[in-house]
């Protein structure tokens, strides 16, 4: 028996060690890092793991705002070139890449990664070496305390907590929520605690919490235990791996309530794990690709043609990223990291194809979100509403319908095209909304 | 009491998988002294078998029971297969040297079996097809049980009488309980003993692979790493039940997952959090253990030193 403890010792040391097993994974070609020839950005996500689509998305999306960039002859006459890694959505695996790219491709900037867990622990190093980096779509606001190399080029989960929260209390009429969060990420615990926040502040009770590990399969459990409560709604920040299947279940339960979330449940297989169980469902997102904007719909057209496949948020915003980096080193002259640094955060009022973005004090975007309806039977989110962070104000006042531009905006003093597109958005949201009063 | 009811089901859903898994720790257990750590890999290729059968013979575009049958089946046959060749070409050669030896090669096939996977078949996780249309059943009040679940547990009870039938009242059961009653002495009595371990690792993936399209029909969800925490819990399952002790595995699996569940529906009340649910698992081991060192059914039997 002695015999057999040990052994079962040693067995669990390495299955635990097998986790961290290093297969370093094959780049792109690596050239000089010289001043001249082509500009390497490192960029690092998920492609195989566990939230690969999020990988994939922002792996497209920048390549194609470097082919668009080169194909208009580079900045500043160079071209950009994309070194990828995959970091298998883990944190360690992607505190290992960001090390290659710094230190072994040399890279001037990073951009990445999506999960925010996975760029808590990249971040560190890029604040080291000072090499900026910019995450497309990480939303825990602990990600840009690092330091002042990181930055970001989305909302924050405060806001974005707080925009579920809003609508659940204000568009559903919500007067109970419970909440399931992943208890592995920081991402979902920062969102739950948000959400918690301000659903509590506008008169709502949380009548259940309860948490799931990630790669967790069975969450009857959690559900049944919720059922008996019977709340308004549920309140899911998690990634679209689990909540697809968390859906399933809660209906095989009977429990009908609406399920909200936010923007990790945006990928293609959330549709082949949830199925019809996605309904009534809405989440919290940075951009709808329905917005009849010419710049969001050439974007949308462009990414279709060159992948085949309609592009995410996180498509999205990894082609604003890139497109943002690119607009720093023109503004930088050059790809000196502390000049870099200082253009990025300078960025304002840069219109991308998510809204306007302007980096605050602590490098955080701030933006308007949108809140999407779940339509399963299309497999697509369809716009629902779009909701602004405080000392934001809509473009269009609420007792005037003409589409003034002439507006008070904290954020900005100028205002530029962007807001003519929520100007559009909002009327949309009439439309279908006296679209579903009919129905 | 309908809550009870429903977390009840939804725990003896999980413990009949870890039960069918179990048994094949169990049984290979019983009859080489042997911890076969690629085991829980065996229940997620079984899975993945499943996976590819039903894309590859069009199961997935129209559900029926006859498409599911033949999955099931399908993919216990490809897992029996990969059962007897692991046992062949890794087990064999090396059970001539110290336990420890043998140990050690079923945790490099257990690595080798899910890296295998992680090359070929990508890490990501895949959605398995529904086989089946899975609906709702209402028990009584709010209880419910799904298609998928009522399958779970049909199945895997026509299983395990299955095995009880074939180990008690067959020529080759009886064989394998002489076996695991001496090895040596069976040989002598001139019982091939390689085809009964053979037999028996088949035996063990086989019922592996029903519990792993079983749980991919119910959580249709399905990764090259989803046997490693399966296969954690069914392996201590077998051991709280007491290790080469056929009920006994059943009884550890239906324990273990009811016990998670009931912790993550009503530990909230005595302060342990649903996150704990994995460690509730690990704790029961240990209590049992130090109560019974030979697990609830087994027999205290003199280690031969």
């Amino acid at each position: 028996m002695k015999n057999f403890f040990l052994a079962f010792s040693v067995i669990f040391s390495i299955i635990l060690s097998s986790a961290c097993v290093d297969k370093s994974a094959n780049s792109g070609n690596v050239s000089t890092g010289s001043d001249t020839g082509d500009i390497k950005v490192g960029v690092y996500g998920d492609t195989t793991g566990a939230t690969s689509s999020f990988g994939q998305s922002t792996k497209n999306g920048i390549q194609l705002a470097f082919d668009e960039i080169n194909a208009a002859g580079g900045v500043n006459g160079r071209k950009l070139q994309m070194i990828f890694e995959d970091d298998q959505g883990t944190p360690e695996k992607a505190k290992t890449v960001i090390s290659k790219l710094v230190n072994q491709d040399k890279v001037v900037a990073v951009l990445g990664e999506v999960a925010s867990s996975n760029s808590l622990a990249a971040a560190p190093v890029a604040q080291e070496a000072k090499i900026p980096m910019i995450t497309p779509s990480s939303t825990n606001p602990k990600v840009t305390e690092v330091g002042d190399y990181i930055s970001r080029v989305c909302f924050i989960d405060p806001f974005q907590g707080s925009v579920m929260a809003k609508f659940a209390a204000n568009t559903l009429k919500a007067k109970t929520a419970a909440i399931l969060g992943d208890n592995s990420s920081d991402y979902s615990k920062g969102l739950t605690q948000f959400f918690e926040q301000e659903f509590v502040k506008l008169g709502g009770t949380i009548i259940n919490k309860q948490t799931y590990a990630q790669k967790d399969q069975d969450f009857k459990a959690q559900l049944t235990q919720m059922r008996d409560q019977k709340p308004d709604v549920i309140y899911i920040p998690g990634y679209y791996g689990e909540v697809g299947i968390i859906a399933k279940q809660a209906r095989e339960l009977g429990m009908n309530q609406p399920l909200l979330g936010g923007d990790g449940w945006d990928s293609p297989e959330l549709w082949k794990l949830g199925g019809a169980a996605l309904k009534p469902a809405y989440i919290s997102n940075h951009y709808s690709a329905d917005n009849p904007a010419p710049e969001i719909q050439n974007f949308v057209k462009a990414y279709q043609a060159k992948f085949n496949v309609a592009p995410d948020s996180l498509a999205a915003l990894a082609y604003d990223s890139a497109k943002v980096l690119a607009d720093a080193i023109k503004r930088a002259n050059g790809t000196d990291s502390a000049k870099l640094k200082d253009a990025i955060n300078a960025t304002k009022n840069f219109a991308g194809v998510t809204g306007t973005i302007s980096l605050d004090a602590s490098r955080n975007a701030v933006k308007s979100a949108v809140v999407l309806e779940l339509n399963p039977a299309a497999s697509k989110f369809d716009f629902k509403e779009t909701i602004y962070p405080e000392g934001m104000t809509p473009p269009t006042a609420s007792t005037s319908n003409t589409n003034t531009t002439m507006n008070t905006n904290a954020m900005s003093n100028t205002m530029n095209s962007n807001s003519m597109n929520s100007n559009t958005m909002n009327s949309n949201s009439t439309m279908n909304s006296t679209m579903n009063a009919n129905k | 009491m309908d809550t009870f009811v429903q977390q009840l089901i939804n725990g003896l859903t999980i413990g009949s998988i870890y039960a069918l898994i179990a048994l094949g720790y169990t049984m290979v257990y019983g009859i080489l002294r042997l911890i076969n750590f690629a085991h829980g890999d065996i229940y997620m290729v079984g899975a993945y078998a499943g996976f590819m059968l039903a894309v590859v013979l069009g199961f997935d575009a129209n559900p029926s029971v006859f498409g599911f049958a033949v999955t099931l089946l399908g993919a216990m046959a490809i897992a029996a297969a990969l059962g007897m060749a692991i046992e062949r070409f890794a087990y064999r050669p090396v059970r001539k040297f110290s336990k420890m030896t043998t140990l050690i090669t079923a945790i490099g096939m257990s690595l080798l079996i899910e890296y295998l996977f992680i090359f070929f078949f990508e890490p990501k996780p895949r959605s398995f097809p529904p086989l089946i249309s899975n609906e709702n059943h209402t028990l009584f009040g709010n209880a419910t049980i799904s298609t998928s679940q009522i399958l779970i547990f049909v199945v895997s009870i026509f299983l395990m009488i299955a095995l009880q039938y074939i180990i008690f009242y067959t020529k080759i059961g009886k064989a394998m309980r002489a076996v695991s009653f001496n090895l040596n002495s069976a040989k002598l009595m001139g019982i091939n003993t390689d085809f009964v371990i053979a037999f028996t690792f088949a035996l063990g993936s086989a019922l592996a692979a029903a519990g792993g399209v079983l749980t991919a029909q119910y959580n249709p969800k399905i990764d090259p790493l989803m046997g490693v925490m399966y296969g954690l819990k069914a392996f201590v399952a077998a051991v709280l039940g007491g290790i080469g002790n056929i009920p006994g595995a059943v009884l550890g699996g239906l324990v273990i997952g009811a016990a998670e569940t009931l912790v993550v529906g009503y530990g909230g009340y005595i302060g342990i959090p649903s996150t704990y649910r994995d460690a509730v698992a690990f704790a029961i081991l240990i209590i049992v253990l130090l109560v019974r060192p030979a697990g609830l059914l087994g027999s205290n039997v003199q280690e031969k030193v």
